[in-house]
């Protein structure tokens, strides 16, 4: 396959960034977007030029670490599938392909297509965890879990925190990465006696990161590749809700 | 025999695992370590290098204890570690099933499938502590499978006759991950860990015999700092991209582990690598990374080849009876279920013989057409859905209407860093945890055991152990211009000068596939004498050849990638010589090890007792590496050849 590239070229964060024109030949189809770069840096260090950066590390969907925003789409066309995941077949000879990075203001661009997400750290750090010190663990049966929670919460808990939401969403909002975490965590019987103060703390950590508001555009959950539902923002608002009061 | 590669030392023992009953030998050691007062805890600084299950659970409880902790990772998140890609499950003694499990039978289990080169002490503590890490995770809220009844789920896995595995989807890894990734930045919440993202470790800092501290590099500026402490842990991962070509991110690597051998650590059992059977065969050329199919596929899928060579029909216009079921037909008694070694070679004697299907050869088929009969599409789905997805995503077929195509790849290294009961280096102060140390799995290590070791270090032995360890801390006092602090930066400094200011014309990552052909094709699932030493050639080759020619681009007070892969592959190039050494001295067949020239007349992996039950411990040597032996006794499970037939 022949292929024209724009890509977003940045040198560092104080950088002021431009779309950059790249005709790349021969691509195979079986080759993953992301082979399909290497292939393209490849080519630039034999001519002296810096390669393009890009975050990835497993290549098999589950690191959370690639983040492409490609022809205007975090992760691209496919449905439900990481960029590391999407393949060339995909696409068609002759296409030209955009791909930037992600563009919010909760993630600042460290250089080409690399982001800095260290604002989701900081939203776990603020309560979406279990407080459940090394040791202390009754046995693991001492709780029977019903298996329809178990399974909604392992659906809201696969979230990789790659930031497709927010990059997807028009107010950078990071509400479906938070409503996951609080779901995960909200449907386990081991998560109740926190829940009111995760609820807050997390919110309180994302407002203050400078994520924006949810206005039920539904981008989010359209782009995340672990199919990650609306729900859990609704789950999230009622959460935060009667936390609030209770707090009140 | 080869002592123009390699020179004999001192015999090496574990001075630390206690004797005794071996029931009683984890609370013995526990008892007979010293502790740390808690208020002297905060005054004792320790460094955990990676934030994969066995670094992060040892940084968080470490942290929980009120150590001071450091904690580095080279993601951008310490949520993305590669256990996060581990599928299939987590073994652990509960016996919840009442079919005849025990924490006995998994310590024997894991010593059997090891091909009888672990230490019996080790396997059965972490047998011991595997059902304390079910309670640990659940309790953090790590979602299981469960059943209706609201209880957890198991299943049979990777060559087990017991159901003993707990799983959440195919996505066990992430989700423990996760567990540890929350209970660590609980902690740094909390202000007892200090977490360093996009940090790589570059050196180890010795002072005066004792491991004090790292010199890192902020992969963002480019900044070189030295950090220091009481004690060092490198829970760093494997080194299975020395391949190139793995299941491994395709971060990871063997530089923090290989500088700490360069400095005195001894390396243990390099050449024990674990070639998985089911992983989706190379599609070509531009090929970086292989994906790993969860070896639960082969509960319900059957393997299989055409029994006519280089048959080219579709797989559903060849007749049963034109099948090869090999594995059934081989192993009766396990089947499709037999352990990794075995499954991956088996692919390769049918592959080798020209049954493989798929391009240039390479593949077998897994088969799930019976399991769809059997318990229909949608009880499939419900177990294998997202593999299944995933398949399809990476090749463009579909599993539920033809057969998968998988072929073996490297997926795990027993080998590592050698470490005593305590998980000590032979470096006071160094500390290795999870699979950068060699301990628990002997030769081959079984499915859904990984994640148990890494937990186990991490949550359960590191902490308990460390303690008597630093209960002679706080250390003397050392700072930046401490000569040795100086000279170890300086080795950096240098190393990141010299590739920038290389006038070469080679990338790194041809340098990489090269040597990972090498290793593949000579190191791989067969080795032979012959081949070895030709490999040793190549790769000392290609290593001069790499100094003159590679090329980085770029400067160091940047995001470098190329700067951080040309540090790393140079390490593989060091990394890879040693092991086609130890694969070459070691002329038995043992686990994931199989030389070619020691093999049973039916072609079974053939062991030699009486020369090889030690673990090879090489120590570094600017002319060639120094082999120490440390014997291995089995007063338990008495070694036997293994079979599955």
């Amino acid at each position: 396959m022949k292929l024209s590239l724009r890509i977003w070229r940045q040198s560092d964060a104080q950088a002021q960034g431009k779309m950059v024109s790249y005709e790349i030949d021969e691509v195979s189809e079986d080759a993953s977007f992301l082979e399909m770069l290497d292939v393209l840096n490849e080519r630039l260090i034999s001519e002296g030029e810096d390669p393009v950066a890009f975050d990835h590390d497993c290549r098999e969907g589950i690191c959370g670490a690639c983040s492409l925003v490609i022809d205007g789409q975090p992760h691209g066309p496919q449905a439900a599938t990481t960029t590391c995941q999407l393949h060339m077949r995909k696409f068609k000879d002759g296409d030209s392909i955009d791909i930037e990075p992600w563009r919010a203001g909760a993630f600042p661009v460290i250089k080409d297509l690399v982001v800095d997400r260290s604002a989701f750290d900081r939203i776990i750090q603020a309560g979406g965890y279990i407080s459940a010190p090394t040791g202390t663990a009754p046995d693991a049966h001492a709780v029977p879990i019903p298996k329809q929670d178990a399974d909604a919460a392992f659906s809201a808990a696969a979230c990789i925190g790659c930031g497709a939401c927010v990059a997807a969403c028009p107010n950078g909002s990071g509400m479906l990465f938070m409503g996951a975490k609080v779901t995960h965590l909200g449907l386990m019987p081991q998560g109740q006696p926190e829940r009111h103060t995760r609820v807050l703390g997390m919110v309180a950590a994302h407002d203050e990161a400078g994520f924006g508001g949810c206005t039920n555009t539904g981008e989010c959950a359209a782009a995340c590749p672990k199919e990650i539902g609306l729900d859990v923002i609704g789950k999230l608002n009622r959460d935060f809700r009667k936390a609030a009061i209770r707090a009140a | 025999m080869s002592t123009d590669y390699y020179r004999d030392g001192e015999a090496v023992a574990d001075a630390k695992a206690p004797a005794g009953p071996i029931n009683e030998r984890w609370e013995k050691r526990r008892f007979s370590g010293r502790l740390v007062n808690p208020a002297n805890r905060r005054k004792l600084r320790v460094i955990v290098v990676g934030t994969g299950l066995a670094g992060a659970s040892a940084a968080a409880t470490l942290g929980e204890l009120g150590y001071r902790v450091a904690n580095y990772c080279f993601q951008d998140s310490s949520r993305r570690a590669h256990s996060i890609a581990a599928q299939g499950g987590i073994n652990a003694a509960k016996n919840y099933r009442n079919d005849g499990d025990s924490v006995h039978r998994l310590f024997y289990d894991t010593v059997k499938g090891g091909d009888f080169r672990s230490r019996e002490s080790n396997v059965h503590r972490l047998a011991e502590i595997s059902t304390e890490i079910i309670d640990q995770c659940v309790a953090q809220g790590v979602p299981f499978a469960r059943e209706y009844g609201g209880l957890l789920d198991n299943r049979s896995f990777g060559g087990a006759q017991v159901s003993r595995t707990f799983y959440a989807r195919g996505q066990t890894g992430q989700q423990l991950l996760l567990g540890a990734y929350q209970a660590l930045q609980r902690q740094v919440a909390a202000g007892t860990v200090d977490l360093h993202t996009r940090h790589e470790m570059l050196e180890l800092i010795i002072v005066d015999g004792k491991a004090r501290g790292i010199v890192v590099r902020d992969l963002v500026t480019g900044a070189i700092s030295t950090e220091l402490a009481d004690a060092v842990v490198l829970a760093t991962g494997g080194y299975g991209n020395v391949y190139f070509l793995s299941t491994n991110a395709m971060g990871c690597n063997v530089t923090a582990g290989w500088r700490a051998h360069r400095k005195g650590a001894y390396f243990a059992n390099p050449c024990y690598t674990q070639i998985h059977p089911t992983c989706i065969p190379q599609s070509g050329e531009h090929q970086s990374k292989l994906t790993l199919m969860s070896e639960s596929l082969r509960n319900d899928g059957r393997v299989w080849v055409p029994k006519q060579k280089g048959d080219d029909r579709h797989p559903a216009d060849i007749p049963e009876d034109e099948r090869d079921y090999y594995l059934e037909r081989r192993y009766p008694a396990f089947g499709n279920l037999v352990p990794r070694d075995i499954a991956s070679r088996a692919a390769k004697v049918v592959c080798d013989e020209g049954h493989g299907v798929g391009p240039g050869g390479l593949g077998v088929y897994l088969d799930f057409a019976a399991a769809i009969e059997r318990l229909g599409r949608k009880a499939v789905e419900a177990k294998y859905g997202n593999l299944f997805d995933m398949y399809e995503r990476i090749t463009g077929e579909n599993p539920y209407e033809r057969p998968m195509r998988i072929y073996p790849a490297v997926h795990y290294t027993m080998g590592g860093l050698w470490v005593d009961y305590d998980l000590s280096s032979n470096i006071p102060g160094l500390f290795v945890t999870g699979e950068a140390n060699f301990s628990d799995h002997g030769a081959n290590r079984l499915g859904a055991s990984a994640l148990m070791q890494g937990l186990s270090d991490g949550y359960f032995v590191l902490p308990n152990t460390i303690s008597d360890y630093l209960a002679d801390g706080p250390f003397e006092a050392v700072d930046e211009t401490h000569e040795a602090v100086v000279a170890a930066r300086k080795e950096v400094d240098d190393r990141i000068a010299f590739f920038l200011g290389n006038d070469g014309d080679r990338t790194v990552d041809s340098f990489h596939r090269e040597l990972g052909r090498i290793m593949w094709e000579y190191c791989g699932m067969e080795r032979t004498d012959e081949g070895l030493r030709k490999a040793i050639g190549l790769i000392r080759g290609l290593k001069d050849e790499f100094y003159r020619r590679v090329k980085v681009t770029g400067k160091n007070e940047q995001l470098n990638q190329e700067l951080e892969k040309a540090g790393r592959v140079a390490d593989f190039l060091e990394l890879g010589e040693l092991m086609c050494i130890d694969a070459l001295h070691r002329t038995e067949s043992c686990g994931g090890h199989f030389r070619a020239e020691s093999q049973t007349e039916d072609g079974e992996a053939k062991r030699d007792d009486e020369q090889f039950s030690y673990v090879a411990a090489w120590e570094f040597g600017e002319d060639g590496p120094v082999l120490h032996k440390e014997a291995l006794e089995f007063e338990y499970v008495k070694p036997t050849q293994r079979s599955y037939k």
